[in-house]
């Protein structure tokens, strides 16, 4: 495509040279480094003396070290990352006068907004890739584990997840930054839709759950009650990307676990028979558990993507 | 001698809601002239620009610009075009040869012949000394001039340029106009240059189109309209009448704004 070259270059090379993402990174890599020496200590810790149980390695991953494990890091730091280094991507440009000069240029319009988008996902997918390798490398250093076949593949599809999710927010702060003339607008609403869908929105479905059941009281059992409860909960999470995105990652990270749900409804047999029979979960099996929430993260991304692409190329050069 | 038309309009229009930008305009520059926009802020000048470069659909009515149709085929007269826009922005933290490379590329120039026009150019503005700094650092009047190299990097047939001395002081825009009257004798590039002050387009242009209200109300050389009454709205003025009706008002208001 004409122009898309030369427009991913400069905007990689802006995004390396930037204050903002050397924060980023510099913030991103020392909460990395530290998550990671925390969970491989406690791992070294628990493991000693025991023989070793299958997928030590991606342990390191999912373990949670003092607070968070890095999963839950990267749920919730990649979204400030996609916001932030999205939010004034296409407004910036037009306050400052060089988007309509752009334009002028002999290129395609959609040019200027993939190649932002594809510069930034790059240098995001950098980002997350060099924070992976660190915690290989601890992996190597504290545990002295070196990733097996399955555990690359399971750890590849984390990284591909993990890109898509982050892109997610980037095409929202995109969004904004293309609908909103101002720079500070695109950010507080980024923010703010971030903030709402990562935190208020489980506050809401608990609410939402507890007011939906309420008139119930009595005439069912209790424990029936709390299971049609936790069950609202968690359908109403799931309007969050967040819950998406944590919900698949703990599968791919932790093949340990057997369902994406919160709440396991077990028999005293099937009790009995997890207990006994605690083995992993095959790949496939794993991924036939966590592809619909895995999908509806692609497709959300995609979608947001579309229209922001759409807007910007129906939009008035001048309003 | 055949007067060749390098761009042509047929009742172009736009409409912005309910507002009328651009009232069926028809107009046409010759290849070779300096033509003079004249018209108050709002007028509708920088509209026609950018719809006679691709950038704007018009509402109604079609144009041509060096032989093509915006609306069909703007990247072809995107190559051809050089357009200057009002308050051109810049990107602070590249040093001209970064920014003219950049734009360079995007005209998918090769490497070699870019920089040996990049090299010229800087010279040719004056920028040669300044030519790693960065472009934040730099003065309103170098960067005019910069802008003015960005848009000969493509060696255009037509340059539009919006408003290129506002904001200049005396020296800068006297500079400017010089420049831009080089280009038009050396290089014989067709310049349509936007103003809303009559003395300099008076200086430069070898016709001029008054604008205003989204109308253009005489097109001719400047000693025509000097001679022409004009008519507006109610009655008839001379351009130098009509100037201070619509134009000394608008320049009074931006003083007023500016303080």
């Amino acid at each position: 495509m004409r122009g898309l070259g030369p427009i991913i270059r400069k905007e990689l090379g802006d995004h390396f040279s930037s204050h903002r993402f050397v924060i980023l990174f510099g913030m991103a890599a020392l909460v990395a480094f530290m998550t990671t020496y925390l969970a491989a200590m406690s791992l070294k810790e628990a493991l000693e003396g025991s023989s070793r149980p299958p997928f030590v390695f991606l342990m390191l991953f999912s373990t949670p070290g003092a607070l968070f494990s890095l999963l839950q890091f990267v749920a919730f730091f990649g979204p400030l990352i996609g916001i932030v280094l999205g939010f004034d991507s296409i407004n910036r440009e037009r306050v400052q006068g060089t988007l309509i000069k752009i334009l002028s240029q002999p290129i395609h319009r959609d040019a200027i907004i993939n190649g932002k988008f594809l510069a930034t996902m790059i240098t995001v997918a950098i980002m997350l890739l060099a924070i992976i390798l660190v915690v290989t490398g601890f992996g190597l250093l504290i545990l002295g584990v070196i990733p097996g076949a399955e555990e690359v593949v399971r750890l590849a599809l984390f990284y591909i997840l993990s890109l898509f999710y982050i892109g997610f927010w980037l095409a929202l702060s995109t969004l904004f930054s293309v609908t909103f003339r101002g720079i500070t607008t695109s950010a507080l609403s980024s923010f703010v839709l971030w903030i709402f869908l990562s935190f208020f929105l489980p506050l809401l479905g608990d609410v939402i759950a507890k007011g939906m059941t309420s008139q119930e009281v009595g005439s069912r059992e209790q424990i029936e009650l709390l299971i049609k409860q936790a069950e609202i909960k968690e359908t109403i999470e799931l309007g969050s990307v967040m819950t998406l995105y944590t919900k698949s990652a703990t599968l791919l990270v932790d093949p340990s676990r057997k369902t994406a749900s919160n709440i396991v409804i077990m028999g005293a047999m099937e009790k009995f028979l997890s207990s006994r029979f605690k083995n992993p979960l095959s790949l496939d099996q794993s991924l036939l558990v966590i592809y619909p929430y895995a999908l509806t993260i692609v497709a959300l991304t995609i979608l947001c993507f579309g229209i922001t692409y759409t807007i910007f190329l129906l939009q008035e050069i001048r309003t | 001698m055949e007067i060749k038309e390098i761009i042509k309009t047929f009742d172009l229009t736009k409409v912005y809601g309910k507002e009328t930008a651009v009232d069926h305009l028809n107009f046409a520059i010759r290849e070779g002239e300096i033509f003079g926009f004249l018209g108050p802020n709002g007028a509708g000048k920088t509209t026609t620009l950018l719809m006679l470069l691709g950038l704007s659909e018009p509402t109604y009515g079609r144009a041509f610009v060096a032989g093509y149709d915006p609306v069909r085929e703007p990247l072809e007269i995107k190559k051809v075009v050089g357009y200057l826009p009002e308050n051109v922005g810049f990107y602070h933290d590249l040093s001209p040869v970064e920014t003219l490379q950049f734009i360079g590329e995007l005209n998918e120039l090769p490497q070699r012949e870019l920089r040996k026009r990049i090299d010229e150019l800087l010279t040719m503005v004056g920028l040669s000394k300044d030519r790693y700094k960065k472009v934040g650092a730099f003065s309103r009047g170098m960067k005019q001039r910069l802008g003015i190299a960005e848009v000969l990097i493509k060696e255009p047939k037509v340059l539009f340029l919006d408003e290129p001395t506002l904001g200049l002081d005396p020296e800068g825009s006297r500079d400017l106009i010089e420049l831009i009257k080089r280009l038009n004798q050396e290089k014989g590039i067709t310049v349509l240059v936007s103003s809303h002050n009559l003395q300099q387009v008076e200086e430069i242009s070898h016709r001029v189109g008054v604008m205003i209200m989204g109308r253009l109300i005489a097109v001719g050389s400047m000693e025509e309209l000097g001679r022409e009454k004009l008519g507006v709205g109610e009655g008839e003025y001379s351009l130098e009448e009509l100037y201070h009706l619509y134009f000394e008002e608008e320049a009074n208001e931006r003083v007023r704004t500016h303080n």
